[in-house]
């Protein structure tokens, strides 16, 4: 296994040690650590049902860890709520776009902008000049973020008729809405073709300078996340068995037995063998 | 002019247009009534008409908007009913102890469980039922501090409105009695939800049902178990002061409707909303699920046990079986038809089962009909269902309902990516 090749002066953003999920008798996630420093790329792989999502959902609150712990810039989230974890700079995407459908484009943003609205219930109900103003400004913003992709002419549609691309970009859109830190992208590239991949990495890398982030992508297709991750880590059966660069990874030996299988493995082995011995 | 000035001119003659057309409704109806062309008979089902408006905007508040699925509705109608009719009933007597007491209980549970929210909110890991229990025992012990200062100050509470002119006093007491009536349903809503709103949406159905059977029997026995003998417990309360007016009635539709769109079309309502499209969306965004369903089943029921307030001063008779849980399906009824979401539709539809079902049919169709209603109504509500499930007006609302969208910004630099756009 080759050493996190990461030098130690950034300050790390998420720190995971020995992290551990069970679902009854199934180990969903077990002994998972990972460290992430600030303005990273980093890339979680594997094959389908290796527990990455489990990972994300252990991060953000939605599951509570059977054991191990999370320290976010200093804080432990292992058990706070959901809501309490965005709100301390954590947003993220879903695998299977989880937009609030029925709302409008812009909605959909202004929602993540929740926690900075800066006003309160009485302020609403009474519409007075402290909401005219802060609404003001949180729609001026929420317009911002469409701005940014691409999105302003689409503000008043109903979210569940954009088509897919769009409503991939509207969910990234309102999860920089929250204001993160660290965003967290659950295959953000499920259901996409090659060209369309490309558009999207390009993406990620303008958001992460743009808005200063440091990031954790999920992907189980592997040339996905070979050409935009610094590194990363590769899970099987909720277990970590590789992490490296990109080059480091694709010479794994147990990386290509988790995707293909031993036998397969095996077999390519040799097929690699008898091609460099006819050479 | 700039784009901002015009969209102020136009949300200004939106508002000009609603209040105006309100406004003049209003007179319309009102001078019909005083000279007479609306009888007594349609006069009172133009204010149930609008009591039912009320209580099915709050039951839309929770269902329609923040989709709980809720049958509890007409439990809390049946709190604010007797809460506020036992006020203006002991003022009648120029007893004023119900607004003293009632104040005062309402304050210092509002200040427990306040107070105790606070305390809790920064104690980890507790457990729902834990902070239930320690709910229940600050309310508890709340209220018998309030009954105990409320008593005390009967006395100069009952000079000092005896010292007013008596139309003025009871009209004082009518109101105070209207609003303490909302605020009683509100204060028991928050308490059983905090528990029952963990549920998911389906036991939470069966709860809320549960919770309005709860509330008839104790009417059943109200004067028996609780002492309160001028409710008379299953004979049926009788001789409330008759003081809900049309005017009045339209004076809380009108505030209940102002406040629902003000409450929509803000961050807080929009969190709301949120809750009912995806809530592990909402949450991961940083909404607190929790809080923003309590949020919408008190508004919601404060609304409800204001109008039960406005009901009871109707007729001046209560009884308990009108707070039979079948009830409970009425105002359901009437936000599914008018469309779920749907604040224009709420109010149009609950008008129009007032007119139609309890006033016009019951006039042409023979003396038996009150044994159909429960066969038209599902009949009606089949057909709705397949004919037009999103309700007669789902989606459409009043300008002055209705989000405006904000005029578009320049765009801003977006990534090369982004500008190919058709991903």
């Amino acid at each position: 296994m080759n050493a996190v090749p990461t030098p130690d002066t950034r300050p790390p953003v998420l720190h995971i040690q020995a992290l551990s999920k069970y679902f009854g008798g199934l180990k969903a996630v077990s002994n998972l650590d990972l460290v992430i420093r600030e303005r990273e790329l980093v890339g979680l792989i594997g094959p389908n049902g290796a527990g990455k999502t489990t990972v994300f959902n252990m991060i953000t609150g939605i599951y509570v860890p059977s054991s191990g712990s999370i320290g976010f810039r200093g804080t432990e989230l292992s058990e706070m709520a959901p809501h309490a974890i965005t709100h301390l700079g954590i947003a993220r995407t879903f695998q299977n776009i989880r937009l609030f459908p029925n709302l409008t484009v812009l909605d959909n943003v202004r929602i993540a902008f929740h926690a900075h609205a800066g006003y309160g219930l009485t302020d609403a109900i009474v519409r007075n000049a402290r909401f005219s103003s802060h609404e003001r400004l949180l729609t001026e913003r929420a317009q911002e973020f469409l701005g940014v992709f691409n999105l302003q002419d689409r503000q008043g549609e109903i979210a569940r008729n954009l088509p897919y691309g769009e409503q991939r970009r509207l969910e990234i859109a309102r999860a920089l809405a929250a204001e993160p830190k660290l965003l967290l992208l659950d295959e953000p590239a499920a259901g996409m073709n090659p060209a369309e991949v490309a558009t999207l990495m390009e993406m990620i890398h303008f958001v992460r300078e743009r808005f200063n982030l440091t990031i954790l992508l999920i992907e189980h297709q592997m040339r996905v996340v070979m050409g935009i991750c610094e590194w990363m880590s590769v899970m099987d059966f909720g277990e970590v068995i590789a992490r490296g660069t990109p080059q480091e990874i694709q010479a794994n030996q147990a990386v290509i037995e988790a995707y293909l299988g031993r036998g397969a493995a095996a077999l390519a082995q040799k097929l690699k063998r008898k091609r460099t011995n006819a050479a | 002019m700039s784009r901002r000035g015009m969209m102020a001119r136009k949300l200004d003659r939106n508002s000009l247009l609603f209040f105006g057309g309100a406004l003049l409704l209003f007179a319309v109806v009102q001078v019909l009534i005083s000279v007479g062309v609306l009888t007594d008979y349609y006069s009172t089902i133009l204010r149930i008409g609008a009591v039912m408006a009320i209580v099915s905007l709050g039951l839309n508040l929770i269902y329609g908007f923040n989709g709980q699925f809720s049958l509890g509705q007409w439990g809390f109608y049946a709190i604010g009913a007797y809460a506020a009719a036992d006020l203006t009933y002991r003022w009648k007597l120029h007893d004023a102890s119900g607004v003293a007491v009632l104040l005062m209980v309402v304050l210092f549970v509002g200040l427990a469980l306040w107070g105790l929210g606070k305390l809790l909110s920064k104690v980890r890991g507790l457990d729902i039922l834990s902070a239930f229990g320690l709910y229940l025992v600050a309310v508890f012990a709340a209220a018998y501090l309030g009954v105990r200062v409320g008593a005390v100050l009967t006395g100069p509470l009952t000079a000092a409105l005896s010292a007013l002119p008596e139309a003025l006093a009871s009209q004082i007491v009518f109101v105070v009695a209207v609003i303490l009536g909302g605020v009683v349903a509100g204060e028991v809503a928050y308490l059983f939800g905090l528990p029952v709103l963990t549920l998911g949406s389906d036991y939470f159905g069966i709860a809320t049902l549960g919770f309005t059977i709860i509330v008839k029997v104790l009417l059943d026995n109200s004067d028996t178990m609780f002492g309160f003998e001028e409710m008379k417990g299953a004979r049926g309360m009788i001789g409330i002061p008759h003081q809900t007016t049309w005017a009045w009635v339209f004076v809380f539709l009108l505030l209940v409707v102002v406040i629902t769109r003000n409450l929509l079309h803000s961050s807080e309502g929009r969190a709301m909303i949120s809750v009912r499209e995806d809530e592990i969306a909402a949450k991961a965004m940083g909404i607190d699920v929790a809080r923003y369903k309590n949020l919408a089943f008190v508004v919601g029921s404060v609304f409800a046990g204001v109008a039960g307030a406005l009901y009871a001063h109707i007729n001046g008779f209560l009884h308990p079986n009108n707070f039979n849980f079948l009830r409970s399906f009425d105002p359901m009824i009437i936000i599914v038809f008018g469309g779920l979401g749907s604040v224009t539709g709420t109010v149009t539809a609950a008008f129009a089962w007032a007119i139609l079902l309890e006033g016009v049919l019951r006039l042409f169709l023979p003396d038996g009909f009150e044994t159909w209603r429960f066969v038209v109504y599902p009949l009606l509500l089949l057909i709705m269902m397949l004919l037009r499930p999103s309700g007669l007006l789902g989606g459409v609302e009043l300008p002055f309902l209705k989000q405006l969208m904000p005029p578009l910004k320049p765009a801003a630099k977006g990534p090369q990516g982004a500008e190919g756009g058709q991903v």
